[in-house]
């Protein structure tokens, strides 16, 4: 799992003595059962000798990563790395761009979402996605909810399946007496949570979120990282974020991404998250943790 | 960069900037003054017309003249042929050219493949859009009212406006649907939407407002609109309510353009009374699409 590239200088001995600056505050609760052995894990993704590319461009190759079930997964990494074309390629969201194509194989549940049978607008359904900007739809909050169960022909009681998403989501005090204003009326980070409770309506399997704080406040960015731990009973979430500090505070395991000269993204290492900030394997991660470059 | 000795900072003038305010104020009056001159000629033009047709046309406009059939003479004529006229056109031209411009925007913006094609393609309804109303007329009377042998009828005149303002409906619906930032479509698609549930539950209605205005101030357009169905050979002196496919028919602009030749001056005062109640109509479509589209984006805020 965790690897070394041949663009990866291996580690020099002499900045041992240099601690990582980033602290690691930790969220773990006290009832929270402490994590499995490696061999226990249950990997929900898995991606075999990934690589993606733009055209002709490859602008990812030869990732092998897992993601563990009910575990947070960080993507860590400088712009341009390609984590959120990772990401995008995990619910195939970027099919949508003409020129884009991945090879190699992306099992969930071990099955291939790259196959040919599997239709692109079932994967979504089971991966959902939360994206950088909140992008609830002009709509009340309400139907904002409704509309993933409603477009896959759910049956049963919407009023209380949308109480029961905006409750998961931290949301309901907030908005239970709005329920049929615009979601757009929301403040930021209530917008975000909106959008994870509209994730959350059609019961995915996996989460992923695109930089999900990046245009919210801290108090907001604290409370979706609450919500993450509270959410990852029921889910697998991967994130992609270009904070370390809530890379190191959220997630279970943390995936460095770089770039190389051909300005392809590539993961140079994948390990525990406290491993990644406290005592990493590369070089490389060690400066992109240390705040040495990125 | 030495932190030692920071390089002074210019805040006096200083040879380098030519301070000038007051050139830069008069720049400024002057162009805030030409910009009132524009809107003033506009103001002007609008209430010059608007008097005159008023003074004119007022005295002649009473229920009579509203419900009454037309008339050799001037003070016994009336023009409810002509409302009911335009208001059938109004009506098929509106369910012709709402679905087929909708759809056609829908496909040129969320189906097409940004292609050459496309491209070439969209140009073209862009110009279609600037032909003048008059090369319409020709194209209906050759091919609805001879060709497919429709006659001199309300539907072919329908059919040949609703050509006439879907390039219109196009662009501004092509429009409206660009507009819809991208983050929605991916939000929906991340719910798993297929595309055509992605188009009809959240493209759409995002660009419903714009959608509607649009067709709402084509189809203005369309009933203002006299010289095509000149062509088509709308009558001036209709005494019965048309029917939509046989028999001729009257519209209002049509009526007000037929009263305004004659020489007797009585008939410029009914050809004014005529023209107030197509403003009349236009201001009633103007305030639906106002109300509309307040209606439609009251959840939107981008």
């Amino acid at each position: 799992m965790n690897m070394q590239l041949s663009e990866a200088p291996p580690r020099k001995p002499a900045v041992e003595a240099i601690g990582p600056t980033v602290r690691i505050a930790s969220m773990a609760r006290p009832d929270e059962r402490p994590p499995a052995a490696e061999s226990q894990r249950d990997y929900i993704i898995q991606l075999e000798n990934v690589s993606c590319y733009y055209g002709s461009f490859r602008a990812v190759r030869d990732v092998d990563i897992k993601a563990a079930k009910n575990e947070i997964t960080a993507l860590i990494g400088p712009s341009g790395c390609g984590k959120t074309t990772l990401l995008r390629t995990l619910n195939r969201m970027n099919d949508l761009v003409p020129s884009y194509r991945s090879e190699g194989r992306i099992l969930l549940d071990g099955q291939d979402l790259n196959a040919k049978a599997v239709d692109p607008v079932a994967v979504r359904r089971r991966v959902g996605m939360v994206f950088q900007k909140p992008n609830p739809f002009p709509k009340t909050v309400y139907e904002n909810i409704a509309f993933g169960p409603k477009i896959n022909g759910f049956k049963g009681n919407m009023d209380e399946l949308v109480e029961r998403s905006l409750r998961r989501a931290a949301l309901w005090d907030d908005v239970k007496d709005k329920l049929k204003q615009s979601g757009m009326a929301l403040s930021g980070g209530q917008q975000q949570r909106l959008c994870i409770a509209r994730t959350i309506a059609v019961e995915p399997e996996v989460i992923l979120m695109d930089e999900p704080c990046s245009a919210l406040d801290p108090r907001s960015t604290l409370q979706i990282e609450e919500l993450m731990a509270e959410l990852k009973r029921d889910y697998t979430i991967v994130i992609v974020t270009h904070n370390m500090q809530q890379a190191a505070r959220a997630s279970d395991s943390t995936v460095f991404m770089t770039m190389g000269d051909d300005r392809a993204g590539f993961v140079v290492e994948h390990a525990r998250t406290i491993d990644i900030f406290t005592n990493p394997r590369n070089q490389l991660t060690e400066d992109y943790v240390s705040g040495r470059f990125g | 960069m030495t932190a030692a000795t920071p390089t002074p900072v210019a805040i006096a003038p200083t040879e380098r900037f030519e301070p000038a305010l007051m050139r830069r104020k008069l720049t400024a009056t002057i162009f805030y003054g030409a910009c009132l001159a524009a809107i003033g000629i506009l103001l002007l033009a609008l209430v010059l017309l608007l008097v005159q047709v008023l003074v004119r046309g007022l005295p002649w406009l009473d229920i009579d003249f509203l419900t009454g059939v037309p008339s050799r003479r001037a003070s016994a004529t009336g023009i409810l042929p002509a409302i009911v006229g335009s208001l059938e056109i109004a009506l098929i031209v509106g369910l012709i050219s709402f679905p087929v411009g909708v759809a056609a925007a829908i496909y040129l913006s969320e189906y097409a493949r940004d292609s050459r094609v496309n491209r070439l393609l969209q140009t073209n309804i862009s110009n279609l859009a600037g032909v003048p109303s008059i090369i319409y007329g020709i194209l209906g009377l050759a091919v609805f009212v001879r060709l497919l042998g429709l006659g001199t009828t309300v539907l072919a005149a329908a059919l040949t406006l609703s050509l006439l303002i879907l390039p219109v409906i196009i662009i501004a619906s092509i429009e409206a649907l660009r507009a819809v930032p991208n983050a929605q479509r991916e939000g929906a698609y991340a719910l798993g939407a297929t595309r055509w549930q992605m188009v009809r539950r959240s493209v759409f209605p995002a660009a419903a407002p714009g959608v509607m205005t649009g067709i709402i101030l084509a189809m203005a357009r369309a009933i203002g609109e006299a010289a095509p169905l000149l062509l088509i050979g709308a009558a001036g002196f209709v005494t019965f309510l048309p029917n939509p496919v046989s028999g001729s028919f009257s519209v209002l602009p049509v009526i007000a353009y037929n009263y305004a030749k004659r020489p007797q001056d009585d008939f410029q005062g009914v050809s004014g009374a005529t023209i107030i109640v197509i403003l009349v109509l236009m201001l009633v479509l103007n305030a639906l699409a106002l109300i509309v589209r307040a209606r439609l984006s009251r959840h939107i805020q981008w």
